[in-house]
């Protein structure tokens, strides 16, 4: 099977179980967005298929083959996190040459273009980068190996709006130009909504929700009006969580509507990503 | 243009909905070029699978056709369909509503008529 297949895989960090029995496929030549709070699990997963760091159980496949401790099917993968792996006292164009080594299919000019385009300088040291620059310099190289699998830990961290405006239409470019799986794991779940297709939601090490965005989103909405309206509306649906404000009362509901259905006093409205995201996700 | 992540239809119907407006604002005369499923998903920052479900949506209707090598055109006669489809979406959206409402508030049809009449006057 192509892809990322990661079946039955369980981490344990000393008494903290991080991954618990987690499986899931990422396919080819789509855009995932990898969802959770902090600690809930991401990085752990992404760190175990990238073969960083080993899982207690389970086994992660790359197009059919086992990934552990093998560098041609590692070789299909780049991973871009929030740790630097670079020797820091190296220049920004020395890592990019450098980068070819590993990822033979490196595209050098993509990098200088994309460098020019969001101002970063090529002959700084590494370690001399703010925070939002070497995540630009650590996306950069992700977008310019031509990787089959890009992972992408937080790739807009300290990155302003203008940067972040400019890294999106830069991805979707480069995803239109040249399709891969790309998954990108992030907070600012507003920004990402409309590129992901699809959608993984990871909580307390468990895999909660694994589907398509459109698909995802077609199932939430919130009903409002008053607490009592609200309350028999709500009984026997599936109800994620509730606000009030004095006598009013807003529910936050996942399930199907009928549009056509709806008792008089009850407003009905979407939910988007990132309040399904935060209602799925509530303790 | 923008797109309404919140708003009720998913952003495919959206993306179809603002090229059909920028046909009925002149934006693409009938035998032009649309933008490219790129361009699209580049300027919204949406997936460009979701653009493409949406010019499929306009394929679909007949508003744009594919011209092989070169990309999709606005079909002839895609702003007379576009006005007949876009009566009758008022029609569904703005006079059952309207009438919905007025029912309720006890307005009879001759009040709306002239109420009509005063909107259309100012």
């Amino acid at each position: 099977m192509s892809g990322i297949e990661v079946r039955n895989i369980s981490k344990n960090f000393g008494n903290v179980q991080a991954l618990k029995g987690v499986s899931v496929h990422f396919e080819e030549n789509r855009i995932y967005g990898l969802l959770g709070r902090n600690g809930a699990g991401k990085s752990t997963l992404l760190n175990i298929i990238t073969g960083r760091i080993f899982a207690a159980e389970g086994e992660v496949l790359i197009d059919g083959e086992a990934a552990l401790e093998n560098d041609r099917i590692l070789g299909k993968i780049y991973m871009m996190s929030e740790k630097n792996y670079y020797p820091e006292s190296m220049k920004v164009r020395d890592a990019f040459k450098w980068s070819k080594e590993f990822y033979p299919d490196f595209d050098l000019n993509y990098a200088k273009t994309l460098s020019e385009k969001f101002e970063l300088n090529t002959a700084k040291k590494i370690k001399s980068l703010s925070t939002g620059y070497s995540s630009i310099f650590k996306m950069i190289t992700a977008l310019s190996t031509n990787a089959r699998y890009i992972l992408l830990d937080e790739p807009i961290l300290g990155l302003d709006a203008n940067h972040r405006d400019l890294f999106y239409k830069t991805l979707i470019e480069k995803y239109s130009g040249n399709p891969c799986t790309i998954i990108i794991s992030t907070h600012l779940i507003e920004e990402a909504a409309g590129v992901i297709d699809h959608v993984v939601i990871i909580k307390n090490g468990e895999i909660i929700t694994d589907e398509s965005r459109d698909e995802l989103i077609s199932k939430g909405y919130t009903a409002s009006g008053t607490a009592s309206c609200v309350d028999s509306f709500t009984a026997g649906r599936n109800v994620l969580g509730t606000d009030s404000l004095g006598g009013l009362k807003t529910a936050y509901i996942m399930g199907e509507l009928d549009k056509n259905n709806v008792p008089e006093g009850i407003e009905i409205s979407k939910m988007d990503l990132q309040r399904l995201f935060i209602e799925l996700t509530n303790a | 243009m923008k797109i309404q992540f919140e708003d009720e239809r998913p952003i495919f119907v959206q993306i179809a909905k603002q090229i059909e407006d920028g046909i009925l604002a002149g934006a693409f005369p009938e035998e032009t070029q649309i933008p490219s499923t790129t361009e699209i998903s580049v300027n919204y920052k949406i997936n460009p699978a979701t653009a493409l479900k949406g010019i499929n949506l306009l394929v679909d209707g007949g508003i744009v056709y594919k011209k092989r090598g070169l990309g999709m055109f606005v079909s002839k006669g895609a702003v007379k369909v576009l006005d007949e489809k876009r009566k009758e979406e008022f029609y569904d959206n703005y006079i059952v509503r309207l009438a919905a409402e007025a029912k309720k508030l006890h307005i009879s049809q001759g009040e709306i008529v002239s109420m009509i009449e005063r909107g259309y006057d100012q």
